[in-house]
């Protein structure tokens, strides 16, 4: 009975979805609010599965779930302001998450966070032009055994050299590139 | 799995003895167990264990490979363990499965080389259960992690999974199971530490037609990873405990609150619900008795205060997830302003064996205050990262040196900091510390959730103290003007003094600001925010004075400070950047002369000296440290122009 499991589709961040428009999703997040319906307090799951959808949350969206939803849009805007995980703005095809928890921080997190900034132009928080990358901090993914980690995506990448993080951004970018190649 | 709903006592007892009759059979047979917890995934673990499928299926074997939670071991990942011999076996990535397939498992004869060492004789110990790693632990709350594949209900009810759950809807009342807690001395495992029968206690006598019980698996403690290796590795334990706290509190539903940094998590325990919920163990009824539970899972969205219970509380409703002002304590007032029960993953992975085992038992294990063990997650400068589970009252000393392995590269152990950032740092002197409630707040720390990163010489106790801060500054949720401009001010003021502009008196205001943040902020983020500063003061407060005083930094951390870790390290602060740059350009007289500013016997230190610059070299992270000394020796061989110093004459 050793099922495998699919653990993207139970996170909420990165889809493959991100070139889908606002207007295009409308139905779908439609969709979302009224597979939740009987759900108490539906919001914040809304609002994850939304970003699933879209890779990020715009206002319109936002404007959008808070008239289907009846909740202020002030408190809508509110949950989601407070929350990091929520972004309002556009995030990278693939998100670099450099773990800056107390195990990764103390084995070096810091200089790798560095090296991968410096490597991307870009600063924490921030996307790359070709918006390949977002880079973020994260605190903790639990491999703190494995320290330093960066996780892209779903997939935690283990004992990360500053200098070996061009080969990790590379297989990243040579994926993409193939890809393109096949559409 | 029985073809459908199992409706009643008796025939659960019975489905699962043949759970368990299929297993012992089974259990005979050899297996391979490929760890495959979170932290062997990223080791690699699946495709070892894909490796393995592969192998037995070309040798036309029918030898079981079995993926389960986290053994522990997980830096030495991927590990793999070889049943019934007991093996086991580390860092066996994709193309080490073979030889073992073939030589453990149709040979018969263990691969000495991969196969676990003892830490004090460097033999392969013949049963992981005798290696100085497992040996000193006690596994109740990880027991089945590792053990079974926690995708397998049916793996679990052999494992005497779900019984204690029937042995309450058979013969106990909630009294007996509140009485039964109560002889335990089962304390919440979640970090403050609140007897755990109290609370049940509490929420059970609350009037009120609807209740509700959560378990918290925020996990935001910045490394640690225990409550993640019991819902990756045993996720029916935790189903278990919350029924049996939901059948004793009169509760219906539950909520399980997971972060969203664990996707993996998220999707075993979903598959557990839906399987036990298929089995009859979940639903309405239970077991087809009166008792009636269900559960479903919410999702963090990365916000550290939402750990705390009443934010927690308000982030399910779909709010911000603010604390609010206690009393109303939940169990009181709590989820949609019901009575609600809220206990840490870790606490209600013990309640089933406490139960089914006895009390007595449960509390056998321990010390006179603290009973049971506690799960705990070494990170850090530490040779053996991992999961570990030992008696409370185990000393620091013991956990680090044999079950941790010592400190990593032999380095000298500084300081362990327990509990994140709500705990505070253990020093050298005080290794000998029982792990345990008391003894850890006298020294100014707390048992916490199960958090330990050790640190070597090569960390900065102010350095440290400031990251933590930072993240509660980050973290405060803003509501109350304590935590949100107190902490902010104590950063300010570290932030200074690891730029080398401390100034007298800093160390004082940081104790003050700390006192009044602690007394008056509103939830526990506040009030145990300035611990690792406090403590750090307490137990490293020359660190604190020689940056603010003397502008230095022992371990070479802080960049204002440090031009370089190793010029920092060299008693007499030469320029050792300087020098080995100029050496390697050949401009030997110069470097030489760079040298001499600071220390005139290059050509004898370059033979004797203990060169501490190497000690704390950059590169060590990398491979290994550049060899300052050697470099300095040859560069005193290449004195071609003899540097005559400079003769002062007095007119
Ligand atoms: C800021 C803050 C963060 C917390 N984070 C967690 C957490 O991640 N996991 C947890 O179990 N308890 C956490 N707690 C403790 C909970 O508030 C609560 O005491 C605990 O979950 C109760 O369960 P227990 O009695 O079983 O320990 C946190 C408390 C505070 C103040
Ligand atoms: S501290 Fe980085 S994974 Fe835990």
């Amino acid at each position: 009975m050793a099922e495998t499991i699919d653990t993207k589709t139970a996170q909420g961040c990165c889809s493959e979805e991100h070139e889908m428009t606002v207007e295009q999703a409308i139905p779908a997040i439609d969709h979302i609010i009224d597979s939740l319906k009987k759900t108490k307090g539906a919001l914040i799951p809304v609002l994850q599965q939304t970003q699933n959808l879209l890779g990020y949350l715009p206002e319109q969206v936002l404007v959008h779930i808070s008239r289907k939803m009846d909740i202020p849009f002030s408190e809508v805007t509110g949950v989601v302001t407070f929350y990091s995980f929520f972004s309002t703005v556009p995030r990278g095809k693939h998100v670099v998450r450099v773990c800056l928890g107390t195990a990764c921080y103390v084995r070096g997190g810091k200089q790798v966070l560095e090296a991968i900034s410096r490597e991307l132009d870009i600063a924490v928080g921030s996307t790359t032009d070709d918006r390949l990358f977002s880079l973020e901090i994260g605190r903790c993914f639990g491999a703190c055994g494995l320290a330093p980690v960066v996780m892209i995506d779903e997939t935690v990448h283990q004992r990360i050299r500053p200098d070996k993080v061009n080969d990790l951004l590379n297989t990243h970018r040579d994926l993409d590139a193939q890809e393109e190649q096949h559409a | 799995m029985p073809k459908k709903k199992i409706s009643s006592l008796e025939e659960f007892f019975d489905f699962a003895d043949s759970c368990r009759e299929s297993l012992s059979r089974k259990r005979q047979s050899q297996e391979i167990h490929v760890c495959t917890g979170g932290g062997c995934i990223a080791s690699g673990s699946l495709e070892t264990a894909a490796a393995f499928e592969a192998a037995v299926k070309q040798a036309g074997s029918d030898i079981t490979v079995k993926q389960t939670g986290c053994m522990g071991p997980c830096s030495k990942g991927p590990v793999v363990r070889v049943m019934p011999a007991n093996t086991l076996y580390e860092g066996i990535t994709k193309d080490r499965a073979e030889t073992i397939f073939r030589q453990h498992l149709q040979e018969g004869t263990v691969v000495a080389e991969w196969a676990q060492k003892d830490q004090a004789t460097g033999e392969p110990t013949a049963e992981d259960t005798q290696s100085s790693f497992f040996a000193p632990q006690r596994l109740i709350t990880l027991r089945n992690s590792g053990n079974i594949d926690p995708l397998n209900i049916e793996e679990y009810l052999a494992s005497e999974g779900y019984q204690a759950l029937a042995k309450v809807l058979k013969e106990m009342s909630p009294e007996d199971v509140i009485s039964e807690m109560e002889v335990s001395g089962l304390r919440g495992r979640g970090g403050a530490g609140f007897p755990t029968w109290l609370k049940w206690k509490f929420t059970s006598q609350a009037e009120a037609k609807t209740k509700y019980v959560l378990c918290n698996a925020d996990e935001g403690d910045p490394g640690a990873f225990m409550d993640r290796s019991v819902l990756e590795g045993d996720p029916h334990s935790i189903i278990e405990g919350m029924a049996i706290a939901a059948y004793t509190v009169g509760a219906s539903q539950g909520y399980v609150y997971v972060r969203a940094e664990y996707p993996l998590a998220i999707a075993r325990l979903q598959k557990a619900i839906e399987q036990a919920r298929a089995m009859g163990l979940l639903g309405k009824p239970v077991l087809g008795t009166r008792f009636s539970f269900d559960l479903e899972i919410r999702m963090g969205s990365g916000a550290f205060v939402c750990g705390e219970e009443t934010a927690l509380i308000n982030s399910i409703e779909g709010k911000r997830g603010e604390p609010r002002p206690r009393p109303p304590f939940p169990a009181q007032k709590g989820l949609w302003d019901k009575p609600t029960l809220l206990n840490n993953v870790e606490t209600y992975a013990n309640v089933a064996p406490i139960i089914r085992d006895g009390a007595g038992k449960y509390a056998s294990v321990g010390t006179d205050t603290s009973k049971g063990t506690k799960v705990f997650a070494l990170a850090g400068s530490i040779n053996n990262t991992g999961l570990v589970e030992v008696p409370i009252g185990t000393p620091l000393g013991d956990l680090i040196y044999d079950v941790g392995g010592g400190v990593l590269n032999g380095r000298a152990f500084k300081a362990a900091q327990i509990g994140g950032p709500s705990g505070g740092c253990i020093p050298k002197q005080h290794l000998s510390v029982p792990l345990d409630y008391g003894s850890l707040e006298k020294l100014g720390s707390i048992m916490g959730s199960g958090g330990m990163i050790v640190m070597d010489d090569t960390s900065c106790m102010v350095d440290v103290a400031r990251y933590f801060l930072e993240f509660v500054q980050e973290e405060s949720c803003g509501k109350c003007a304590p935590c949100r401009v107190g902490t902010k001010r104590m950063l300010e003021t570290l932030d200074r003094i690891c730029e080398g502009e401390g100034k007298e008196g800093d160390i004082e205001l940081l104790e003050q600001l700390g006192a009044m943040v602690k007394d008056t902020s509103l939830c526990g983020l506040g009030q145990t925010a300035p611990n690792p500063v406090l403590s750090t003061i307490r137990h490293f407060r020359e660190e604190y004075e020689s940056h603010i005083r003397d502008r230095h930094c022992d371990a070479g951390i802080c960049a204002g400070l440090v031009r370089a870790s190793c010029q920092s390290a060299c008693p007499a602060n030469v320029d050792i950047p300087g020098f080995v740059a100029l050496v390697a350009e050949g401009r030997y007289a110069e470097a030489l002369k760079l040298h001499r500013e600071r220390n005139p016997f290059a050509a004898v230190c370059a033979r004797v000296c203990f060169h501490t610059c190497e000690d704390k070299c950059q590169r060590i992270g990398m491979d290994d440290s550049v060899a300052v000394r050697g470099i300095k020796r040859f560069l005193v061989d290449q004195e071609i122009t003899i540097q005559v110093p400079k003769v002062l004459q007095s007119d």
